[in-house]
């Protein structure tokens, strides 16, 4: 195989990755929203649980795409 | 493939302004240095200016003590009552990194923290810190970091692996996370903004400024998503500065 083409499913591939990362966004946010639903008035408190928990999870999504581009563009 | 100009990874490029070297090392001045005293000497400026301590606030002294009350918040919840005496570390880093990330943001601006050198040298930095004042005020109990208490004897080992294998970690995934997310962010910005104009030179203009909106409104949307992530990223560096600092304060509490 050609390496340009090799570059190229690479980069296709590595952005399965982002798959993961948006499950475990939409189930952060989903949880969090059916549970500040449930009671309102602990949400406000557990907001910077719920950024925390985001930024961890949406990194992995980020690393992900950070290889499809360095396959793209810098190799 | 990429039209000149367009290229998504020429921002990232690093020019040097003075050259400079001490033997055969290369200490430049670079653009990425330029960022950094930008940042340092805006930061202390605001900070300076809103140091007059009135009574009643004006809007610099009062994101002051905001951003102050907020990171004194995030260190008190995350490292307890004795993580307060690294509060001027965290404070310094968390907003050094902020400014560094929305200085970024501006137009034909060089990210600093796009270049996983320097977000890796912060957070060496912060292993450094813990592992020196975890040695220096637990002695060799800091070691219980890696064997945890209350565990059954037949998987301890295994347990005192993978913690070894998580502290060791640690530093390569605090800096890619940041670094990533900056590099990310950029590139994509770049990549949209370039889409539009690709648009126009490749169709002409009639038929490519209509094009050209669909990857013009992504740019628009994302534009604060960036903004939004330079902060949180800011904010989860420290928070996790103070989660690492606080197994240096009380090793074996997990």
């Amino acid at each position: 195989m050609e390496a340009e083409a090799a570059k190229y499913i690479g980069a296709g591939l590595a952005c399965l990755g982002m798959a993961g990362a948006g499950i475990g966004v939409g189930n952060l946010f989903g949880q969090y929203l059916s549970g500040a639903l449930r009671n309102p008035s602990a949400a406000p408190g557990q907001f910077s649980n719920l950024i925390f928990g985001f930024a961890v999870t949406e990194a992995l999504g980020i690393f992900s795409f950070a290889v499809a581009l360095i396959l793209m563009f810098v190799l | 493939m990429i039209a000149a100009g367009l290229d998504p990874i020429a921002q990232f490029e690093i020019h040097k302004l003075v050259e400079l070297s001490i033997g055969k090392y290369d200490i430049s001045f670079t653009n990425s240095s330029l960022m950094m005293v930008v940042a340092v000497l805006s930061v202390s400026i605001w900070l300076l200016l809103s140091s007059k301590k009135s009574l009643v606030p004006g809007r610099a002294q009062s994101v002051a003590e905001i951003s102050y009350e907020f990171v004194a918040d995030m260190v008190k919840s995350a490292a307890g009552k004795e993580g307060l005496r690294f509060f001027p570390f965290v404070f310094t880093l968390f907003i050094f990194i902020l400014f560094a990330n929305l200085l970024g943001m501006i137009p034909f601006f060089f990210t600093t923290t796009s270049h996983i050198i320097v977000t890796f040298t912060l957070a060496m930095m912060v292993m450094s810190l813990v592992i020196g004042y975890g040695v220096f005020k637990n002695g060799f109990k800091f070691l219980k970091l890696f064997w945890p208490s209350g565990i059954p004897m037949a998987i301890l080992p295994f347990v005192s692996i993978l913690e070894i294998i998580s502290f060791v970690s640690r530093p390569i995934s605090l800096s890619v996370r940041l670094w990533a997310n900056m590099f990310a962010g950029h590139i994509l910005l770049k990549l949209f903004a370039g889409f539009s104009i690709m648009m126009i030179t490749g169709l002409g203009f009639f038929p490519g400024a209509i094009g050209a909106l669909i990857p013009y409104a992504m740019t628009l949307a994302l534009t604060p998503l960036e903004f939004l992530v330079a902060f949180v990223q800011a904010y989860v560096f420290a928070l996790l500065t103070c989660v690492y600092l606080s197994d240096a304060l009380h090793p074996g509490h997990h």
